[in-house]
């Protein structure tokens, strides 16, 4: 089984780059709200790295 | 049914018990496939081939029929064809499962399926053989008997009760990390999800008894099978798009304690500890470390 990002969801854009989207947000409730939309387009699971970014990963 | 010749009265008193065989072996319930009509009729009709296949084979072997025995190794090849079907369809709906049976529990529950066919012609070729022997079907009977009984303990297995202690663990959330007692499970990130597990999940702890029960808890199929018996009697509060809303089981690395997540509909925690407790042991999980020789 391999794990996959499929999307990083942070209010830090500049500690972050590679493959995924990155979707930019202002605040944490924006921060919850978006990754909740794409939990449930992607059903893959969205993991906080830490306060200011979520993951959504493909288990 | 003296008038009946000798052979052919031990070979119907050795289908007969062959057949009464398979039929007590095919216990029904929700943790068991068939559960279906169809299911029933495959099997009770392998299970008719299978006893007469028993039956007759020591009548012709007494009538130095020696090819006959052949014809048990065509059985053989076709009981095992009996576990690639059931292993082939179990793995095709277990695609569309909520909680998945995994593949330890297919396997395991597809080679109970050939075994028992196997019972079937040892328990037939017995009592016919007793027929043939003692030149009457009630001795015949008498050694069936026995042989259901001997079948009835050999076919049962161990349950989960016998290698571990079951337990109530709390269910915390730090930050995003969700714990049952100290045992980490998982990182959930969304607030919604953190709400829905508070309200409906259960944590449970299973505490080995022994150095073999806890290599035999750390197997990943035997994990799945507890889950997956437990969301299958007791509901379960999942659904597509919900991947947060997932059963775990996870280790303790330190002393093999396993915290299991758990998202019944019934919250009865007795419930639970019961279907927990009689889970069969896979044996495809069994380890027993304890009994190796050096």
């Amino acid at each position: 089984m391999e794990s996959k990002i499929l999307a990083v969801i942070t209010m830090e854009p500049d500690n972050i780059a590679g493959g995924a989207p990155i979707f930019k947000v202002q605040n944490r409730e924006e921060l919850q709200q978006t990754s909740f939309t794409l939990e449930k387009i992607l059903d893959a699971n969205a993991h906080e790295v830490n306060s200011q970014t979520m993951i959504l990963v493909r288990h | 049914m003296s008038q009946l010749g000798h052979y052919t009265e031990a070979i119907i008193i050795g289908i007969l018990f062959g057949l009464i065989a398979r039929i007590w072996m095919l216990r029904t319930d929700y943790r068991q496939y068939p559960t279906y009509p169809h299911g029933y009729i495959i099997h009770l009709s392998l299970g008719l081939i299978a006893a007469a296949l028993g039956a007759v084979a020591v009548p012709a072997l007494l009538e130095k029929d020696f090819t006959a025995v052949t014809f048990l190794t065509v059985a053989a090849q076709q009981f095992r064809d009996v576990r690639n079907m059931e292993r082939e369809m179990l793995l095709n709906l277990d695609e569309m499962e909520l909680v998945p049976r995994g593949k330890s529990y297919i396997e395991g529950i597809a080679m109970v399926f050939e075994g028992r066919n196997y019972l079937t012609i040892f328990t037939s070729l017995l009592t016919s053989l007793a027929a043939v022997l003692f030149k009457s079907w009630w001795s015949g009977s008498i050694v069936g008997i026995i042989v259901l009984l001997l079948i009835r303990f050999i076919k049962s297995g161990q349950v989960i009760r016998e290698i571990a202690d079951v337990s109530e663990g709390e269910i915390r959330i730090e930050g995003p990390n969700l714990y049952v007692d100290d045992i980490y499970i998982m990182n959930i990130g969304l607030d919604d999800n953190k709400k829905h597990i508070l309200e409906n999940a259960l944590g449970v702890v299973l505490k080995p008894k022994n150095a073999s029960g806890r290599v035999t808890l750390g197997n990943m199929g035997q994990r799945q099978a507890i889950i997956h018996n437990v969301s299958t009697i007791l509901g379960v509060y999942r659904d597509t798009g919900e991947p947060a809303l997932l059963p775990l089981a996870k280790r303790d690395l330190k002393d093999g304690r396993l915290g299991i997540f758990l998202l019944p509909q019934d919250r009865n925690i007795k419930e639970v500890f019961e279907v927990i407790n009689l889970t069969p042991v896979l044996e495809g999980a069994v380890r027993q470390p304890t009994q190796a020789q050096n």
